[in-house]
């Protein structure tokens, strides 16, 4: 067990986190909730400890990993660009948003630009259908989006 | 304490995104540079419904409803309507210009609706459970705590026939009888808020508005059916969701209205949250146990029901935040009085979130029956920019297309059915003649593929192949045999597949096959897409006499496919062409022909 040897990578308040929730039946989804904050994404590394804390076999937490599409096992960019692939959004065009953008970022759906800074990723109804189409970045949230905006929206965040 | 004016603003997912937060800091504000904090009360209230024409600011008592508000609108409004008893004119919704006044009930978007489930969003702040007490919140639950017995509030839901509003519709008190009854060390009430159908959002509109009412709801079933615990199952997705219900849940705790002995009665119930991750066939009931249980999501075959053998082996409650946000209403006013509501078949009404080419986007709740032409056209406003309706979608990635011949169907859950569709939790997406029915079918299909959890076969495969066929046929490839392998891969999977992701996954293929077969033909026969969608089967041209040579359309052409001198008719090469559309947008004199 490498994790055994290494400084534990966590912060305090994830490490009380875990201990908070370690005897609760079916925690090991909300740990890696809690992981995921922390981090932006769920490492190998991360993955690890978490096993090692709550002594359980590691396959078990890729097993969970692998099936929920929200835990991201890579670093997302710093500012990861979320279109909404809902249906109002379809649509209304979402799927040209992101051509566009992968065009003017250089990369595909759940990639990452090279320098790190963009992600781009497709999610499911964000609830303002009513201004489809929509993407978020970060919090912020852009309704009734046309091409033309985009390099204002990514100008915004470089 | 009570004030002049009530200045209430919207706080839903909607409005918050279009700045309502800025619009509610500047209210308050401005109320406090003008010394009226005693006068006048700001709240941020949950979703009005009326999204597309957010951010909306309603003034009491005079009910002003002011729409796309802006955080710069705040100042004139404080001035002007709460100094001055003026309105501003300007900022109301007014449709009709030659009315002066634009009260809610005069607003035809309301007009047709009747809230039960959204009785409290748009009134009270979600945040403050004193607003919500003073709506007659928790009486129901002291009601049923001290002057119903278990079997009186069953008798109730069955009097009231409440069916379920996460799709399947199955009747509310059977599920709850068969756990009163089902013997176990514990028992466990859970609500679904997974809210999966990837175009609606009425349960999350509710729980941001009205997060009590689920609350007090789950604990009314807790004391029916002898549980002592619930969990609420709710989307990571919905950070204000979830953070509303931790507020109120902490202020329930507070007053004695969760947690143990409550209201004195010696009744112990709490809730806890716990976070989907991005699932959708977490939203089966077997697969959210699993989910909550911290497992892979899979569904297991029924029976055993969850109702008898749920969470951790235990017999489990499992209901929609909708039929939940039904229950404090239906033991306050009774179920004679809910009966009354709604059709024979199905009684009460029922949260739409009506979108697509809709001119009025939202959040409506109808009695069951209405029809979906009062819907569309009286609430919605008819299609947007003048185009022709097509279809209306509901039930999302298990339900089906209804064309304009059914448009006075009154919905209801057998009526949908019979069309080929379904209720479903209540997506409902209105298409015009400018979207492609072949890939609408492709998009619910190419979502149900990624959603499946592969344990069973006919799901697994069949789901698939019926995506490829369709990506065949938008390509340009299709072949007539095609239509009759998916009817009959459709057919197999409605009957072999283990839970209803599998068995209704084919429903937006046979739907559309059954009402716009004439549109799957032309993609195959004539290699055409009629509406313009599918970008193999068209073709961009320009037209001689109305190209006047602005070169707009070359500059913008992202490869260059577009050529011709200034002042002079322009020409695509066709084979470089990649059909982004990119000229068809940009041309003022619609010289652009798409076919
Ligand atoms: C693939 C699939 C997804 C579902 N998603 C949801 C959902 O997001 N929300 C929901 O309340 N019910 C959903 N259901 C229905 C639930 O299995 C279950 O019927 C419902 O939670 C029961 O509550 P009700 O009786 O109050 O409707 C889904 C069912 C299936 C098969
Ligand atoms: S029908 Fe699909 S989602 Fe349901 S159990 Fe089978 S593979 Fe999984
Ligand atoms: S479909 Fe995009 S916000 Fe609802």
């Amino acid at each position: 067990m490498s994790a055994k040897k290494k400084e534990n990578m966590f912060s305090r308040e994830l490490i009380s986190f875990i201990e908070k929730w370690r005897n609760k039946p079916g925690n090991l989804i909300m740990i890696l909730h809690q992981v995921q904050e922390e981090f932006g994404y769920v490492s190998r590394e991360a993955a690890d400890q978490v096993a090692y804390m709550l002594d359980i076999p590691l396959a078990k937490i890729y097993g969970v990993l692998s099936f929920y599409h929200f835990f991201k096992t890579t670093k997302p960019g710093d500012h990861n660009i979320q279109v909404c692939l809902g249906t109002a959004c379809y649509l209304k065009g979402g799927d040209m948003l992101v051509e566009e953008l992968g065009s003017l970022l250089g990369i595909g759906l759940n990639e990452v630009t090279e320098d790190g800074r963009f992600s781009l990723e497709g999610v499911r109804c964000v609830g303002c259908c009513g201004l489809a189409p929509v993407l978020t970045v970060g919090k912020e949230v852009f309704g009734k989006v046309t091409k033309d905006q985009l390099p204002g929206i990514i100008s915004k965040f470089s | 304490m009570s004030y002049r004016n009530y200045i209430l603003v919207c706080g839903g997912t909607a409005c918050e995104s279009s700045k309502a937060t800025e619009i509610y800091e500047a209210l308050v504000n401005e109320i406090k540079h003008q010394n009226l904090t005693e006068e006048v009360q700001v709240i941020k209230t949950g979703c009005f419904g009326f999204c597309e024409q957010g951010p909306i600011v309603k003034i009491l008592p005079e009910d002003s409803f002011y729409v796309q508000v802006t955080p710069a609108d705040a100042k004139e409004l404080v001035e002007e309507h709460i100094v001055k008893g003026r309105e501003v004119k300007r900022l109301l919704y007014n449709k009709d210009k030659s009315k002066k006044h634009a009260k809610v009930e005069d607003i035809e978007f309301y007009q047709k609706q009747f809230r039960i489930v959204l009785r409290n969003c748009g009134f009270i702040d979600p945040e403050n459970i004193d607003e919500y007490i003073a709506r007659e919140g928790y009486a129901a639950l002291e009601k049923v705590l001290f002057e119903m017995t278990p079997d009186q509030v069953i008798d109730e839901l069955r009097t009231a026939g409440l069916r379920g509003r996460g799709g399947a519709g199955f009747p509310t008190w059977m599920k709850w009888n068969f756990t009163k009854q089902a013997n176990g060390e514990c028992k466990y009430v859970v609500c679904n808020a997974d809210e999966g159908d990837p175009g609606a959002y009425m349960d999350r509109s509710t729980l941001e508005g009205d997060p009590h009412s689920v609350l007090e709801a789950m604990t009314i079933a807790g004391r029916t059916v002898g549980a002592n615990q619930g969990f609420i199952y709710i989307r990571a997705e919905y950070p204000l969701a979830i953070h509303r219900l931790e507020i109120a849940m902490a202020q329930a705790r507070e007053y004695g209205l969760l947690g143990k002995n409550i209201l004195n009665s010696g009744f112990d119930f709490d809730i806890e949250i716990r976070l989907g991750a991005g699932a959708f066939v977490c939203g089966e009931e077997t697969a959210l146990l699993a989910s909550i249980e911290g497992k892979r999501g899979m569904p297991v075959p029924r029976p055993p029901f969850p109702a008898v053998k749920g969470l951790w082996g235990m017999p489990t409650v499992i209901n929609n935040v909708e039929t939940w946000a039904n229950i404090p209403v239906i033991m306050l006013k009774g179920g004679d009085w809910f009966s009354q509501i709604g059709t024979a078949d199905s009684h009460g009404t029922k949260v739409f979130a009506l979108t697509g080419k809709i001119r009025n986007s939202g959040l409506v709740e109808v009695p069951m029956g209405t029809t979906l032409r009062e819907i569309i056209y009286d609430i919605g406003g008819g299609i947007a920019n003048d185009r022709k309706f097509k279809a209306v979608q509901t039930g999302g990635p298990s339900g089906g297309v209804i064309t304009a011949d059914y448009l006075d169907t009154p919905i209801d859950f057998a009526s949908l059915t019979k069309l080929g569709s379904m209720m479903g939790s209540g997506g409902m997406i209105v298409m015009d003649e400018d979207d492609c029915i072949v890939d609408v079918a492709k998009f619910y299909l190419n979502f149900s593929v990624e959603e499946s959890c592969g344990k069973c076969s006919p799901c697994r495969i069949g789901g698939r192949t019926l995506a490829n066929l369709l990506e065949k046929i938008t390509k340009g490839n299709g072949e007539l045999k095609d239509i009759e392998q998916m009817k009959e891969i459709g057919s197999a999977m409605k009957k072999a597949s283990l839970c209803a992701l599998g068995q209704t996954a084919p429903n937006p293929i046979l739907s559309t096959l059954n009402y716009f077969e004439d549109e799957y033909m032309a993609h195959i026969v004539d290699k055409k897409c009629p509406a313009g969608k599918c970008k193999s089967l068209i073709t961009y041209n320009i037209l001689e006499d109305k190209c006047i040579g602005c070169t707009a359309c070359a500059r913008k052409c992202p490869v260059g496919a577009i050529s011709g001198e200034r002042r002079s008719v322009h020409v695509i090469d066709q084979a470089a062409c990649i059909k982004c559309g990119a000229c068809f947008d940009t041309c003022k004199f619609g010289a652009i022909e798409v076919r």
